[in-house]
């Protein structure tokens, strides 16, 4: 996918939620990216870094959470984790099946460093 | 070290734009698909068909998108319908703020049908909400049975696959009962039809379903966008 206007989402969010002044203090952002969202983790990464070089955001990292496609069957209540994404039950074959998790991406928190600590560089 | 909970998701500003044009499409009463596909599946020879079986018998509007030229609105307009071009200029698929940016200079008064044709791609589309009814995807014969289960994100977003290209199955490999199953094991959900825009077969079918959601009002929000 287009990893960098994603990342460039994520400096908004994290913008939008914290003061200007305390930009310089974000030690991470936890974000959960699902197995099926379309995101490539180590390219997110990559791109968080390039687009905050040279901010106050700079040296934040990104911690992310890889979140598996798991799903229900409704038919026989077995939870499975389908890595293809294949939604039939592997037990029973049945087509009625929930998502619990996979689709995710979402930024969770913001870590923060204590302010009279030094924020570490690079 | 202090923690801020956020929980929001990174996409929010196009779902929010999306539910805004999701409501206007509401006001208006007008039924809206977003065409989506690989480059050179069909889609827009598909979309030319459609208008040609639906003329008089649905008041249709096309959104044309598209990295360069305006030649795909161009084919669209032969048909007398409203047309507006959205050329991205390299951005990879339609987002809501482009679709709401052009939706000003687009007359929705009577549409029934809007037809959003996306930039051929398998991949990004899918993630970006449009403010549409549904998804609809196409996969050509050409492109092999086992597509689906490349493109999972973007077959589960669909609730309409249209095989296309059909005419050319005596020249291929493709088995269509194994792509059909492929996409059935991504989305159990799927409608699905079968056409050839060379031959004319399946769009009186793929017409009539169309004609059929139109009456429902059919407005849905995505169904896998969760």
């Amino acid at each position: 996918m287009h990893e960098l206007s994603i990342a460039q989402s994520i400096v908004d969010i994290v913008q939008a939620n914290l003061p200007a002044s305390d930009a310089n203090l974000v030690k991470s952002v936890k974000i959960k990216i699902g197995q099926l969202s379309g995101v490539v983790p180590d390219s997110l990464d990559f791109c968080f870094g390039a687009i905050t070089h040279g901010t106050s955001l700079q040296g934040a990292t990104l911690d992310l959470e890889k979140v598996p496609f798991i799903l229900k069957c409704r038919t026989c209540t077995t939870s499975f984790e389908s890595e293809a994404g294949i939604v039939l039950c592997p037990k029973c074959g049945g087509t009625d099946t929930e998502v619990l998790s996979g689709t995710e991406l979402q930024v969770v928190e913001i870590e923060l460093y204590d302010e009279h600590l030094e924020k570490k560089t690079g | 070290m202090s923690v801020i909970t956020i929980e929001r998701k990174v996409l929010e500003k196009n779902d929010e734009l999306a539910r805004r044009n999701r409501e206007l499409f509401a006001k208006q009463r007008t039924f809206v698909i977003n065409l989506v596909s690989s480059p050179g599946s069909g889609k827009t020879s598909l979309l030319e068909k459609t208008l040609g079986y639906l003329k008089g018998k649905l008041k249709i509007a096309v959104i044309e998108g598209d990295v360069q030229t305006d030649l795909d609105a161009q084919r669209v307009a032969r048909f007398d319908v409203p047309v507006a071009q959205i050329v991205t200029n390299g951005g990879c698929h339609l987002e809501a703020r482009l679709v709401a940016d052009v939706l000003d200079r687009l007359d929705l008064a009577g549409v029934e049908l809007l037809v959003i044709e996306n930039v051929g791609n398998l991949v990004c589309p899918s993630n970006y909400d449009l403010g549409e009814a549904m998804k609809v995807v196409v996969a050509s014969t050409t492109e092999g049975d086992d597509k689906p289960l490349k493109y999972p994100a973007m077959f589960r977003n669909a609730s309409v696959l249209i095989i296309n290209k059909l005419d050319l199955l005596p020249y291929l490999d493709c088995d269509i009962n194994a792509l059909k199953r492929n996409a059935l094991q991504i989305n159990p959900s799927l409608t699905v039809f079968e056409t050839s825009c060379r031959s004319g077969s399946g769009i009186p079918e793929w017409c009539a379903w169309l004609q059929q959601q139109v009456s429902k009002g059919y407005n849905v929000k995505p169904s896998t966008l969760t």
